[in-house]
Parts: C-alpha cells; structure tokens; sequence
C-alpha cells in the first residue's frame, strides 16, 4: 500500500511550508463552483420528514464511569439539526419535521422504520450498533438513505459495505488515526497499550495497532485488563502495579465503556500522559471546541438541551443538517437523488470544524477533522499540520479509498446499494 | 443632517470606515484607526503617519465590529458578549452610552440616514434595527441561522444580512423594515459589501472558498471568484474581510486561515496577486485617500499595513489579542 509509506515518511522536522507545498496536488480541479440562483423557483414548498431511531439497551454497569453519557444523546442533535434547517428552509418553503424513536427492543425499531417507509419516511438517522444498522438497511433498500450517527464500526467503511448508509460519526480508525498523528508530532514513540476485556475495547485496540504501523509508533508492551474490581478505592495500589515494565512515553487505553481507564490517570508506574478512550481523547465533538465559530453551535444546543453536545449529538446534527444542505440545493428530498448529490463533489457542508466536510465516495464516510481534546480543553486537532495526502489531508484518517471494498457499494449511479 | 454627511455615509459599513472621508480630506492629513481586540476587550488607536499605537481603551466584552457616526464624533462598538452595542465619544474616549442591540451583536452598519443601526444578533437568528438617537429597538427581522454580515446600499433603500449557517444573503427593504428576498450563496458566508454605485455587491463564503458577485437589480450571482494559492491547502483559502476601492479598480479580499489577502480587478474578476499578512487576516479597511490598505490579523495579533499603488506590505503593527475590526477616523 504504497499511501502509508508516505505517512511514515512524515517528518516533522522538515520545514511545514515545504510539506504543504508538496501537499498541493490536482485536488483543486475538485473545486465545486456549484451555481444556484436565488430561491425564487421554487412554489409550493416542500415537506421533509426525518426519522431518528436509537436503541437503547439498559446500560451495563460500569466499574468506574461516575459520569455517564445522557440517554438522550444523538436524538438531542438532530432536534437542533431539525430547528437550525427550519430557521433556514422557510425562506424556501422547505419544512422539516422529525419523528423518533427510542427503544430496548431492535425489532421494534425495525418495524418502526418500516412502518416509516410506508407512510413515506425514507431518510433515517441511526443510532444502532453495527448488527442492527445492516438489518436495517437490508429492510429498507434503496428507496432509504441511512445516517449512521451511531456506529464507529471499521468493518461498515470497509467490508461490510452498506451502500444506502452515509456515516457522520467518525470510524474507530479515525479516531485512532487522529491520536497517532498528535502522538507523531509529538515524538512519543513508545506506547503501553492496556486493552479492557469488551469486544468494541479489543476494536479500538486494533486501530491503534494499524496507526502505530502508519504514523511510527511502537507498542512496547500490551496489557489485558481482565479484573473485575471497581477502582474507586483502590486505584493508587493496583494501578502502578499494573503499568510497570518498559520506558513507554505515553499510556494508551482501550476502555470504551469505561470500566478502569481513568484511573490510570496519575497512578502510572511512570510518570507518564495517559491517552485514548480516557485521558487525552479523540473526538468528534465536545464541549471545549469553541473555534470556527463553534462557540454559536455550542451555547444553540444548550439553551435546547439544558446540557452539552456530545459526539453522537454532532453527528446526527451533522447528518440532519447533509440532508438539509442537500434539499436547499438540488430542490428536492427523494432518498436516491439526495444520496447521489452528497456523494458528489458539489457537496459540502460547513460544520463548525474550520473546514468544509464532504463524504468519501467509497465509503460514505463524512470527511472531518478529529479534536484532541481532555476534559477541560482543545489539546489539539488532527490532521496534523505536515501529513501528507495526495487529495486532502483529511483522508489521512480512517480508511482511505485503495483499504476500502465498499467502491461499488457507493457507486452513484446505482442506488440500491443495500444488502450487496 | 447636512448633506455632506449623508453622502459620507453611503457606504458606511461595520467596517468600511477608511471610505467615509474620502473627498473631504486630502492623504496628507494624517489619519488615526480604531482596531477592536476581540479577546482583549479594548480598542487600539493607530496613527497612521507614524504607524504606531499611540493609545488603548478598555471597552465591553468581545468587542466586535466598529463604526463612525455621520460626524465622526463617536464610535459604535458591537460589545458581543456584553450584548450591547456601545458608543465611544472620540472627543474624550470614554463609553458615553449603550445601544439596545439583541443578544450576541458581531458586525452592523449604519445607515445613511446616520440615524439607524442595523445589528446581526449571532445567536438569535435576528436583525436589531436600533435608533441610535431615541437609543430605542425600531424593529426586529428574523433572519437565517448565524446572521453575521451586515450591508447597506448606497442609497439606503438595501440592509444585507448574511447568515451562515443558512447560507443566504438576506434582502432587507429599508423602508419597511421587512425581509423581501433571499439569495443562496457558499458555505458560510461571512461579509458583503457594495460597490461604488451600488450596482453589485461582493459576499464572501468562507467555507465555501468562494466571493460571489451579486448584481442587486436581479439578486442573481453573476460572478463566482475562486482562489488558488501556491502551497496553501484550498480548504484553508477561507475569504473573510472584503473591500473595493472607490475607483472600481481593485477588490481586496482577506483570506483568513490562508494568511493572505487576494487582490482582484474588480472589472475583469481576474484574481492579480496574493499578498502576505499576519496570521488569520480577517477584516479589511482603506485609510481616506485609499493609498493604505489595512487589514486585522487574529492569531499573530497585528494590523498590516499595505500601499496600494505598490500593492506591497510595508508594515505590521503588533495591537491586542484577536484584533478583528477596523475603523479610520480621518
């Protein structure tokens, strides 16, 4: 795969003009110069209706997580995405409404989704495990467009190829991706990697196996965190114990629910940052990003939620707002015609992250910038300045075009890509 | 008012303070600038013969976008998170009174009338239309989501607001008061501002990476402006800031994260030269006679200075944090 060696070659002592000079490649022919006249074509308005599934299984106990994501997360955003695409849509008699729904049970989501689709419904956000999304898309086919605002499985980018599901929420490789970089950049090379005992922990500890390979990091030694204890007690005896052996630079942690990670957090053998799923965190979204005129987006949804945004609420916003921005500009909201134009070049959404957001053509990926973040403050945001990507440094997270099977799954000019 | 004023203000925006003397006073009166400090919460004064910071004023919160009344005896200060437009006696530099503004004021603009501010309140998707003499609210419009950019016509009949996250620039008829038409433009627009005889108007989308070029009898884009800079991601070529000279030879365009400011014919569109500024250059002003053009520069904390004729940076002049707006009091 020659792309990686160029991720490799990354040099961070080399001058980052330089670097960007060599950056630029055909990319600017991509430039969309998408024309649209005023809105004075259209007449009799259009209605578009959204729905919102989530499931929500009763959450497991978590051995250490004192503060739990709300049950509302994801739904919350894609109120907001709702009300922000209003604001706009009137001044086009564009009307958007959302139906949600809520549930322990996948088959009653199921039914719900098609009992939508019957009564017309056919673009759906969807906060499901990966399971249940590729059931759903089967279900519904390609009449049905699908945002997956719920899922950072890699397997749905790369093999298992859902033709009719665009995703918003960011892909575990990115998230890895994006810490790797910052961790390149900042030349810690050495990693402990301690990996909890649930199957998504296992996931994200394969991400960052893959960005150690791409960005020049060293996994010196791999811990499993089997133990069953709840740390709230007894963290400072147990925890330096477990973190000896090899000079690492930096503690890395693959603990997505949460069941010992922050407690590593100043009780390593070493004196040593604490990185991954707690620690120095990458996300799609978090309360500490306030640039790009983030702060509006930020203080829009809490005066809406009494509470701040989370990724998932990004990512359904994200996802609400792609087929808003889709509407106003081809001037219509049938699932096929809006997918094939979000494909396209001529897209692009402005988000909040400093740059326009496109999704990959071969794998429905929303391209996004990936913030660094700790509880209280932006750390930093990847891609890190002096990647270098021959299209857009952005795709030097996650899984780009030559690691993905899902091409044809994508290919606009068929539309029924569901259950290939 | 005299008609002198009135004529001065015809192309008063939030930030176009460096037109409003042209004619009356010749280039070798030496002008000052007010530069806001977005992060500092004060206003820098310049002198611009010496090219120097000669004074520093506290003001409200997040001060945002400045403008001159008619006279130019007070300054306008969208104090954002104050949420209050402030107003500045120039004669002895202190806050003589607080506008009712909306919530969140970023940029507004005067209108010829010098009687009639128009606010874009950021936060609540409204324009605040205020009387600046009675200080009371004349009327509030609902506008797109994150109204930002604000304009007005020559002739005072056109406010624009931009919003941007709705992506429109919003028609608003002066004489009612009321929104009339919207145009669809790039991706967050930021900034519009008309032409000498106020035929076409310039919005720039700083996400989009694009300056559309508006003619006003249609509402139509009859021109989009692309930028390529030379070993400059085209996702960080983000125009922000624009001015057009009086003669209708240049437009200026300041290109944010892209550190540069654009220099276009403003007849044939073609983009002539890109010049270096500080870090994020943000918004743009001419001092009176249009032989100096300045623009605020946020990240390194700075205003370039550039001559015209030449079309080169001669100076950079280190202000508070964030600097952001520009006002020339000649």
């Amino acid at each position: 795969m020659p792309c990686l060696h160029l991720y490799q070659r990354l040099s961070l002592c080399l001058s980052t003009s330089l670097l960007l000079w060599l950056l630029q490649t055909p990319s600017q022919a991509a430039d969309a110069a998408f024309t649209v006249a005023a809105d004075k074509s259209t007449d009799a308005g259009l209605e578009v209706r959204v729905g919102y599934l989530s499931y929500r299984p009763a959450t497991p106990p978590a051995l250490s997580n004192v503060l739990p994501e709300p049950r509302d997360s994801g739904l919350r955003g894609a109120e907001l995405g709702i009300a922000d695409s209003n604001s706009s849509g009137r001044f086009l008699k564009h009307h958007y409404q959302l139906d949600q729904l809520s549930s322990d049970d996948p088959d009653t989501l199921l039914s719900q989704a098609l009992a939508w689709q019957s009564s017309g419904i056919h673009l759906i956000v969807a906060d499901l495990p990966a399971s249940e999304l590729a059931r759903l898309s089967e279900a519904l086919g390609g009449s049905a467009l699908i945002f997956n605002a719920g899922s950072s499985d890699d397997a749905l980018r790369t093999d298992q190829c859902l033709g009719n599901v665009l995703h918003t929420l960011p892909s575990r490789a990115m998230l890895t991706d994006a810490l790797a970089q910052w961790l390149a950049s900042r030349q810690w090379r050495n990693w402990l990697l301690i990996v909890g005992n649930q199957p998504e922990d296992q996931a994200y500890a394969r991400g960052l196996h893959r960005a150690a390979k791409r960005f020049g990091g060293k996994i010196i030694d791999e811990k499993t965190w089997s133990f069953d204890t709840d740390l709230r007690r007894t963290a400072q005896k147990e925890m330096p114990l477990f973190t000896q052996g090899g000079d690492y630079d930096v503690v890395l942690l693959a603990d997505e629910r949460g069941d010992f990670g922050e407690y590593v957090l100043y009780n390593s053998w070493l004196p040593r940052p604490v990185a991954g799923t707690q620690g120095l965190t990458p996300v799609a979204w978090h309360r500490v990003i306030e640039q790009w005129g983030a702060a509006q987006l930020q203080s829009r949804f809490e005066a809406q939620s009494g509470r701040w945004m989370h990724a998932r609420d990004y990512a359904a916003w994200a996802a609400v707002r792609s087929i808003a921005e889709a509407v106003t500009r081809v001037q219509q909201a049938e699932a096929p015609v809006l997918r094939t134009f979000l494909l396209s070049d001529d897209f692009s959404l402005a988000a909040f992250k400093g740059r326009k957001l496109s999704y990959r053509p071969w794998s429905g990926q929303l391209r996004q910038p990936i913030a660094l973040v700790h509880p209280r403050a932006l750390v930093s945001q990847s891609p890190q300045e002096g990647i270098l990507h021959p299209v857009t440094d952005l795709d030097s997270l996650g899984f780009d075009a030559p690691e993905s099977r899902c091409a044809s799954a994508y290919a606009t000019d068929k539309t029924d890509g569901a259950a290939q | 008012m005299s008609l002198k004023h009135a004529a001065r203000h015809r192309l008063a925006s939030c930030l176009t303070l460096g037109l409003l003397s042209l004619g009356y006073q010749s280039g070798a009166q030496a002008d000052v600038v007010y530069v806001s400090n977005e992060k500092d919460d004060t206003l820098s004064l310049i002198d611009l013969d010496s090219l120097e910071v000669i004074n520093t004023f506290d003001v409200g919160q997040r001060p945002r976008g400045i403008t001159l009344s008619g006279d130019g005896s007070k300054l306008y200060i969208c104090a954002s998170d104050s949420d209050t437009v402030q107003v500045m006696d120039l004669a002895t530099h202190r806050i003589i009174a607080s506008l009712p503004s909306g919530e969140d004021p970023e940029q507004f603009v005067l209108h010829p009338n010098d009687q009639l501010l128009y606010v874009a309140n950021e936060d609540d998707a409204l324009v605040t239309v205020v009387d600046v003499n009675s200080h009371e609210v004349v009327a509030q419009i609902d506008v797109g989501v994150e109204p930002e950019g604000m304009a007005v016509s020559p002739d005072g009949k056109w406010v624009i607001n931009t919003s941007e996250t709705t992506n429109m620039l919003h028609w608003i008829d002066t004489a009612t008061n009321e929104l009339v038409d919207n145009t669809l433009v790039d991706q967050r627009p930021r900034y519009v501002e008309f032409n000498q005889d106020g035929s076409l108007l310039w919005a720039s989308s700083e996400i989009g990476g694009t300056v559309a070029v508006v003619d006003v009898s249609t509402r139509q884009i009859v021109h989009r402006l692309n930028f390529e800079i030379r070993g400059v991601h085209r996702d960080k070529i983000q125009p922000v800031g624009i001015k057009l000279s009086k003669d209708g030879r240049y437009g200026f365009v300041a290109l944010g994260p892209a550190n540069h400011i654009a220099v276009v014919d403003a007849k044939t569109y073609e983009v002539l030269d890109y010049l270096l500024v500080g870090r994020r250059v943000w918004h743009l002003a001419f001092n009176s006679d249009e032989s100096r053009l300045l623009s605020t520069n946020g990240i390194s904390g700075d205003v370039s200075v550039i001559d015209v004729d030449k079309l080169k940076v001669i100076k950079s002049i280190k202000v508070g944090r964030y600097p952001w707006g520009l006002a020339v009091k000649p």
